[in-house]
């Protein structure tokens, strides 16, 4: 066992920290209700939203389970439940079933899930890009002249036509860029799960992690800006 | 637990219901009706609420107050371009508007008050017990002020509300448990003063909200008002009247045309008759159901819009929704039903009577509250987004529009200036960019410890809790320690104005307290009569004429008490009552004892 293996180790120990149960004080490890006075119990605040719902870190969720994960705590810890508990209880319930939704909200969407998770593992926070990707960088160039263009046209002219039509062509190519994008992401998200799954911790994996979590990051921020550029377009020409 | 009671307090209506038996029920008033109009009035003997109060409409429309829902949690400039429609006095204190009534000014909760309370007597006298807690409606697009003022309204009614929820979820309630609906449906609720469109996923008793949307301004009251604008205008034309400036002929223009608008939902034509003041005779016109689509088409359509909008945010397209379910009177007119049937491209359909539906809904919730029903879940979402004000006067957003409710967001602030000693917080609610389109729910400042600029750091959690209202807390990450906020609501009561009418309504109270008890009485004193009488009949040859006739004097003393106003009398005759009938009760008991031991041998009957 090398070192750094036993350093995951640690994290995962982390996540799942022993605590007490508020009311009996008696040990809790990771369930939600104490296993002797069955009270329920704070989603801890070192919890992320992966262990919260129950599964591990991967990019590709079955989103039929996590849906029943995510109904199956919802059972748990609505506030709706609580109604005649203390009101410590009351407090747990509405605070757990917050953190719950927002855990849900977040991991049901692919590219919210693996920005989250970008965020976890590389402590980055969301890039925002402002200039054009590189592969971009003319395209958008020249689209935006010809937004202008438009914007100053006479859009009922035979010009103002023309420049619309050029843009909804312009529309429909980063649509189609945006998809590949996304086709782009899953394959590598498949590749984050395998080496995940690979649970090896050599030098090797853990440049092979870091190329992948880069190359993810990067998609993800060039796929957001195409998508505001799309946003943009449509909010023009209707 | 003590028993929660379901409430859709509605712009035309209120309903109340309970869960008996697992089945939710309407309770109706003596006189067998399930709904109580939402309407007030101020008489020369007090005030008045419901059916009686629908008749001082015409007759006293200065100090009768209906469609009062369209005023809650508003300011005065939110609702200047109605106020011509409305015959009583409308004005504004504090940023809360206040309604004349005599000589007495009333918030819009206080109204809805007047209303819930009427209510919560009907369910007191139904069931035979105080009614304490309720569960609720309101218009799923209400945003926080409204929310909260409903919420008022109830704490002066003496009521707790456990729960507000919002009316189409509601309604689906009632059908996921009655009609045992699942998959993907939507909820198009059209009432009288308001619409909402809700999608939802139901699958194995989780009923989850993917999106809503909705106009907390539009609904059959407008139509009825498309109707009236246009008699006036004939009326004007053909008698050169001006009836607008004659209120009580103005109501019974409105009324009317909200009958003629009933009637053409079966029929294809009305005959209008509207009197004229002055004794100028009679204005009649017939309306056809063309001629009412026509006025209507324009207000329908602008139902479609958030329709529209509400598929989207729920991602689905309108051939992924498996039922279309109808809500609120005015889906009963044919247009609706075609523009709905025609936007989703299935026939919706109303199993469930649609004034009734979100009532039995809200008895479910309450019956889920108290843990009655377990299998059932309620996932709601929040209808508008909810952000803070930024520089530039620019609303960045904290808890996006249908996100699952409860929800909650934190925010850190810290400060730009050495020892500044607070941070100014503005909330608001809408989706637009900029703070001046979106809503001002309240403004609070936060404290903090003199500090270099930079330094402190207040961590502000926004949380929406299940009822769809804003807390807010804040703690000092540096010492850890949290601080109580003092919320100022832009368009709300705050909490000591919501206490004084607390008060207030004590006063009344003791009153309403001796109508119930007398009404309690009363109804004890007619159950012992007629078990008293049986027992008469059954017994008197059991016992002495004497004692006969004394049970015969008790029982016509306390008929006689039973006409007083007094229920002291009432009690104290009813306690003379079954003194008088004692031997009578006790030689029915040994008589009854001595049959079931005829035939029985001894050694049977010491066994037992």
């Amino acid at each position: 066992m090398d070192h750094s293996h036993t350093h995951n180790v640690g994290r995962r120990e982390l996540q799942m920290a022993r605590s007490m149960c508020w009311h009996c004080q008696s040990e809790v490890s990771g369930e939600y209700f104490c296993e002797r006075c069955v009270k329920v119990q704070p989603v801890s605040k070192e919890a992320d939203y992966f262990t919260c719902l129950g599964f591990p870190r991967r990019l590709t969720i079955d989103p039929h389970k996590l849906e029943a994960k995510f109904y199956e705590l919802s059972r748990a810890f609505h506030p709706d439940f609580y109604q005649n508990k203390s009101e410590t209880e009351q407090a747990i319930s509405l605070s757990n079933a917050a953190t719950l939704n927002t855990a849900y909200r977040t991991l049901r969407d692919p590219i919210q899930r693996a920005e989250y998770l970008l965020a976890i593992e590389a402590g980055a926070v969301k890039e925002i890009r402002t200039s054009p990707p590189a592969d971009l960088f003319e395209e958008i160039l020249e689209l935006q002249d010809t937004l202008e263009a438009y914007r100053a046209s006479d859009q009922s002219s035979q010009a103002g036509h023309q420049l619309r039509a050029q843009l909804q062509k312009e529309q429909h190519a980063l649509e189609q860029r945006k998809q590949e994008m996304e086709t782009q992401l899953e394959r590598l998200f498949i590749d984050w799960d395998n080496l995940q799954d690979r649970g090896e911790a050599t030098g090797e994996t853990r440049a092979e992690r870091d190329r992948l979590l880069k190359q993810i990051r990067e998609i993800l921020s060039n796929r957001t800006y195409v998508k505001n550029i799309v946003n943009d377009l449509v909010a023009t020409i209707g | 637990m003590a028993r929660i009671v379901g409430i859709d307090l509605g712009t035309t209506n209120s309903l109340v219901a309970y869960m008996t038996g697992g089945v939710p029920k309407v309770i109706p008033s003596r006189g067998g009706r399930t709904m109580v109009p939402s309407v007030v009035a101020m008489t020369d003997n007090g005030l008045i609420v419901g059916d009686s109060a629908k008749e001082h409409l015409t007759r006293n429309p200065e100090r009768t107050v209906y469609s009062v829902k369209r005023f809650m949690g508003k300011g005065l400039a939110d609702v200047q371009s109605e106020l011509a429609y409305f015959p009583y006095a409308v004005t504004e204190q504090g940023g809360v508007i206040r309604i004349k009534l005599g000589d007495k000014s009333y918030s819009p909760p206080q109204i809805s008050a007047m209303i819930l309370k009427e209510l919560k007597q009907r369910a007191e006298i139904h069931l035979g017990e105080s009614i304490s807690k309720a569960v609720i409606t309101v218009p799923a697009y209400f945003n926080d002020s409204q929310r909260q003022a409903t919420k008022d309204a109830g704490m002066i009614a003496g009521l707790e509300v456990v729960r507000i929820i919002n009316e189409p979820t509601a309604a689906s309630l009632a059908y996921g448990l009655q009609e045992k609906t699942q998959g993907t449906i939507a909820v198009y609720d059209f009432g009288g003063g308001t619409f909402d469109i809700s999608i939802l996923k139901l699958k194995d008793g989780i009923f989850e909200v993917l999106a809503t949307n909705g106009d907390t301004h539009l609904g059959g009251d407008d139509i009825d008002r498309r109707i009236a604008d246009l008699f006036v205008k004939e009326i004007r034309s053909a008698f050169d009247i001006d009836l607008m400036a004659y209120p009580e002929h103005m109501q019974a223009a409105r009324l009317e045309a909200e009958r003629a608008k009933i009637r053409l939902s079966d029929g294809q034509k009305a005959e209008i008759f509207i009197e004229l003041p002055d004794e100028k005779g009679g204005f009649t016109r017939e309306l056809t159901r063309s001629q009412l689509e026509e006025l209507a088409a324009e207000i329908v359509e602008r139902t479609l819009s958030p329709c529209r909008l509400a598929l989207k945010d729920a991602g689905v397209t309108p051939e992924r929704i498996d039922e279309v379910v109808l809500v609120g009177g005015s889906t009963r007119m044919p247009l609706v039903r075609e523009r709905v049937q025609a936007l989703f491209g299935k026939q919706p359909h109303c199993h469930l009577n649609p004034d009734e539906v979100v009532a039995l809904g809200a008895a479910v919730q309450a019956d889920i509250l108290t843990g009655g029903t377990t299998d059932m879940l309620l996932l709601d979402v929040t209808p508008l987004s909810l952000g803070i004000e930024t520089m530039g006067g620019v609303m960045s957003s904290l808890i996006r529009r249908n996100t699952t409710i409860p929800a909650s967001a934190k925010e850190m602030f810290t400060t730009y200036v050495d020892g500044q000693t607070g941070v100014d917080i503005h909330i608001l609610q809408g989706e637009r960019e900029l703070v001046k389109d979106n809503r001002s729910l309240a403004r609070f400042r936060l404290k903090v410890p003199p500090l270099p600029a930079g330094v402190p750091r207040i961590e502000v959690t926004f949380l929406i809790d299940a009822n769809g209202i804003l807390n807010v807390k804040a703690s000092d990450m540096r010492t850890g320690q949290s601080q109580s906020i003092e919320v100022k609501p832009s368009y709300g009561l705050s909490d000591g104005e919501v206490e004084r009418m607390i008060e207030e309504s004590f006063k009344f109270a003791q009153e309403d307290v001796n109508a119930r008890r007398l009404i309690e009485a009363r109804l004890d004193a007619d159950a012992l009569i007629v078990t008293t009488e049986r027992s008469l009949t059954e017994g008197s040859p059991l016992i002495g004429e004497k004692e006969a006739a004394a049970v015969r004097k008790a029982l016509s003393a306390l008929t006689a008490a039973k006409e007083g106003t007094d229920p002291k009398p009432i009690r104290a005759r009813m306690a003379d009552l079954e003194l008088a009938a004692k031997p009578l009760s006790v030689a029915l008991l040994d008589d009854s004892l001595k049959r079931s031991l005829q035939g029985k041998k001894v050694s049977e009957v010491t066994k037992g």
